[in-house]
């Protein structure tokens, strides 16, 4: 069998126009825009009421400065919510599967959050690579592990993101293949993996929440130590 | 009424290519008309008091459509139906 499967991920072009572009800019379109009504309609009404709560959720535990990130880390989790709940309808394109994109998110995001620690409080920022307590002995090595996973907290994130999406619409393609496979053969197989791919459906949706979910979390999370 | 001042939707089918001259092909007057068509269909179905989850139902299911488009070239080909 030709490994075909990962055709699904190719970057989705017309004629050799690329339409990435287009698959990127559409989710967000979908969400109402600002009206200035009082009381506005139900779809304003229950975005209204999702986006206080993430933005009350992600901003809790951060102090006054950290507020000024607001804006963008909301926008951040409405984007990646919207891409990745939309590339589990059949045929579209999910933009976050590519780690192009999503080394492209992480990098700066958390490039920002270092040089934030490190402008505006330096000691307490390398300060964090060693943790409280430790014996002397191991304070050399464990100076080097902190600064190791300091380091590939961007590459984790960037990476988390496209392997979790990546992996769920390959599962999908895969056992979709063999319940279409096994029809004429074994009707009831065919059936039980059709169980199999109705659970893995509802699995896919709660991960395409949870990721972009994690991903922002852990942004403020750094934030935290940082700012 | 004229030609020019009539919407899509009132023109007819023979009368297509004549209406479609009259309309403004700049990158503009192009813009404008998304916009205006987006605006007219965002208004008549999601945009009301009690909405549901039709009006945006039928956007998704246009945009799966479109996407089927983009990619019937790649889909169509007897390399990819052999190898399901």
């Amino acid at each position: 069998m030709n490994l075909s499967f990962f055709d699904q991920f190719a970057s989705p072009s017309l004629l050799g126009i690329p339409l990435i572009l287009i698959s990127t800019l559409f989710p967000p379109l979908l969400l109402p825009s600002l009206n200035n009504r009082w009381i506005t309609n139900r779809l304003s009404t229950l975005q209204s009421w999702f986006i206080y709560l993430i933005t009350k959720q992600l901003m809790m535990p951060l102090n006054k400065k950290g507020h000024k990130w607001a804006l963008i880390l909301t926008s951040l989790t409405i984007l990646l919510l919207t891409i990745n709940l939309l590339g589990l309808l059949p045929y579209t394109f999910t933009p976050t599967t590519q780690l192009s994109m999503n080394m492209a998110l992480a990098f700066p995001l958390w490039l920002a959050t270092l040089l934030t620690g490190l402008r505006n409080q330096p000691s307490t920022s390398i300060g964090h690579l060693l943790p409280e307590g430790t014996p002397t002995p191991l304070i050399p090595a464990l100076v080097m592990i902190e600064t190791t996973s300091l380091l590939i907290r961007p590459l984790a994130l960037g990476v988390r993101l496209t392997a979790n999406l990546t992996a769920g619409h390959l599962l999908i393609q895969l056992i979709s293949t063999a319940t279409i496979v096994l029809l004429p053969i074994l009707p009831t197989m065919s059936i039980l993996t059709m169980m199999t791919l109705l659970l893995l459906t509802m699995l896919e949706i709660a991960v395409a929440m949870i990721q972009a979910y994690v991903f922002v979390l852990l942004l403020t999370l750094y934030l935290q130590e940082n700012i | 009424g004229p030609l020019s001042e009539r919407r899509l939707m009132d023109v007819r089918l023979g009368e297509l290519p004549a209406w479609l001259a009259t309309r403004d092909i700049s990158l503009q007057g192009l813009l404008e008309g998304v916009q205006k068509a987006w605006s007219s269909y965002h208004d008549k179905y999601i945009n009301v008091r009690r909405g549901g989850p039709a009006g945006i139902s039928m956007l998704l299911a246009g945009y799966c459509l479109l996407s089927y488009g983009w990619n019937y070239q790649h889909i169509s080909k007897i390399s990819f139906l052999l190898s399901l």
